[in-house]
């Protein structure tokens, strides 16, 4: 299954870091978020975007995680080259991940 | 008891205007604030500025203020905004102009200055401290801003201003003050100094926390984005809140669009860094009221940090674009062959960084993330360049334009662009650098 069946996203940015914040639709879905969708896992999920550990805060009682990832230094919103400069589409990339 | 209801009136500078209408007329509002400066906006400003010192204000001041201050000054609506950008002082003068040839009784309008200081930063660099690496050669900065706290603001609200024009203060300062100006809060409460706070970082983005930016048909549908409808805080004096929206507006306001908006852009929950408060949103109680009511409370926060944030603006180089299409069978072959031609082409020019993108299959998540897709009916290639100068960057849109007779076969829809990047750095300095001016003139005889 997708994520994407049992939770939604928004991803903000500032400079060269990127935030995705990950929050189940229904509470009871919250603890398979919080065990499957480590920090390691997302690290992993996006090895070809981030630079240095992926960071994940918990908020148990919004049923949501928010995650920190670090991109490479070329890909700050005001410098990148890329066609989403801002990195706007991460968070639909972190609802196809499989759980 | 008395409550203090804010509506949001943009979430960035460009954004639609009409639902501000439908808030100031609709949305028995106490005050209507316009979030419109984005990290670059500011520097983009202040090259306007540098061109014509009247200038350097946002590009929509005059069409909003037109459209909202009729029924703001009829409503007794007051208005903040950031919409001062790089140039407070013009964008006050401006305001007082439109409000004398609208023929609306007198207005007092404020601006706040103090944020710009690039003058003072070419003078005592060593006060910065770099947060990303070294900062970029002082002779390419353009703008240098410090971002200032709720507390000049209130004061222009406190000396009577309709209008606050700022430049660059925190965004969720702009709702603080307005919240502190009527409820006394004191400037080292940090409890509701950090409530204040998660209430404005909820409005700041104006329609993304009533709809915009969430749907995802059959998952998370959205009824009426065109006609999305804006939000509204409806303050108590402790600072809990009920986040609302005009009836009969489009968009929904759910505790799903609150937790998107609440984690936008955050960090540590626990530590959200602004100049008036640590503020710390780990806490946050959302309960729904009802259709599209929120009730939001549990902000709390903690002593504010002794640096500003200052973000520098500065000039670096050129981007060049170029896309060109290809169709049908064997597509993708053809847009791979048109990639090798570029490559050979573009690397007789000094370019600084060159990439290759295939739109409709890696330009946005790049190879590994979509190493699955299948090969679609049609491909577009994007080339992307850095240079030092335009003409350089210049090449790759020339470059792409001549593979229509020198490429592949079927090669349509040439495109290319060069544009000046204007990058932005970030750095802390101390906060008794800094010190934000208010100046508050009168519709009746302000001028230039």
């Amino acid at each position: 299954m997708l994520l994407h069946e049992i939770a939604h996203a928004r991803t903000g940015d500032k400079g060269t870091m990127v935030t995705i914040s990950l929050i189940a639709y229904r509470k009871e879905d919250f603890v398979r978020l919080e065990k499957e969708v480590t920090a390691e896992r997302v690290a992993e999920h996006f090895r070809e975007w981030v630079d240095g550990p992926v960071l994940r805060f918990s908020l148990p009682h919004l049923g949501a995680l928010n995650f920190v990832l670090q991109r490479p230094a070329a890909f700050s919103v005001t410098r990148s080259l890329a066609l989403d400069a801002h990195g706007k589409c991460l968070g639909s990339a972190l609802l196809a991940m499989e759980i | 008891m008395k409550t203090v209801r804010i509506g949001a009136g943009a979430g960035y500078s460009g954004d639609r205007i009409d639902p501000a209408v439908e808030l100031a007329a609709k949305g028995s509002l106490d005050y209507l604030v316009f979030e419109c400066l984005a990290e670059r906006t500011i520097a983009l400003a202040q090259k306007a500025r540098l061109r014509d010192a009247s200038a350097g204000y946002d590009p929509l001041l005059e069409e909003r203020m037109r459209a909202v201050l009729p029924i703001c000054s009829e409503r007794r609506i007051r208005i903040v905004s950031n919409m001062g950008a790089a140039n407070p002082r013009a964008a006050a003068v401006k305001t007082c102009e439109i409000v004398r040839e609208l023929g609306l009784p007198n207005v007092r309008v404020a601006a706040v200055t103090g944020d710009d200081v690039l003058g003072l930063l070419r003078r005592k660099i060593d006060v910065l401290t770099s947060l990303e690496g070294p900062l970029p050669p002082e002779e390419r900065w353009i703008a240098a801003n410090a971002y200032v706290g709720a507390a000049p603001v209130a004061q222009a609200l406190a000396g009577g201003a309709d209008v606050v024009l700022t430049g660059r203060v925190a965004d969720p300062a702009l709702f603080l003050a307005p919240l502190v100006h009527e409820f006394g809060w004191s400037w080292e409460n940090w409890e509701t100094l950090g409530q204040g706070t998660v209430i404005g970082h909820l409005l700041e983005c104006a329609g993304q926390l009533t709809g915009g930016y969430f749907a995802d048909p059959g998952y998370k549908d959205v009824l009426n984005l065109a006609r999305l409808g804006f939000p509204i805080a409806a303050v108590e004096p402790d600072g809990s809140a009920v986040l609302t929206k005009v009836e009969g507006s489009g968009g929904m306001l759910t505790r799903a669009t609150c937790t998107e908006q609440l984690l936008y852009e955050i960090q540590d929950p626990s530590m959200y860094f602004t100049p008036d408060v640590v503020a710390d949103f780990s806490q946050v109680h959302l309960e729904e009221m009802g259709p599209d009511r929120v009730r939001v409370s549990g902000g709390r926060g903690r002593a504010r940090p002794s640096t500003l944030k200052v973000s520098i603006g500065y000039h670096d180089g050129f981007i060049g674009e170029g896309q060109i299409s290809y169709a049908g069978p064997n597509a993708l072959p053809r847009a791979e062959l048109a990639r090798d031609i570029l490559a050979e082409r573009l690397a007789a020019f000094p370019m600084a960084e060159l990439r290759f993108d295939f739109i409709g299959m890696n330009a946005i998540h790049g190879a590994q993330l979509s190493a699955h897709a299948p090969a679609p009916y049609e491909v577009r290639l994007r080339a992307a360049g850095r240079a030092a100068s335009a003409a350089t960057a210049m090449w790759i849109q020339r470059e792409v334009e001549a593979l229509y007779t020198n490429g592949p076969a079927g090669g349509g829809g040439a495109s290319g662009s060069t544009r000046e990047i204007l990058a932005i750095a970030s750095a802390l300095m101390p906060r008794e650098s800094v010190s934000p001016q208010v100046e508050i003139l009168e519709s009746r005889h302000a001028s230039a």
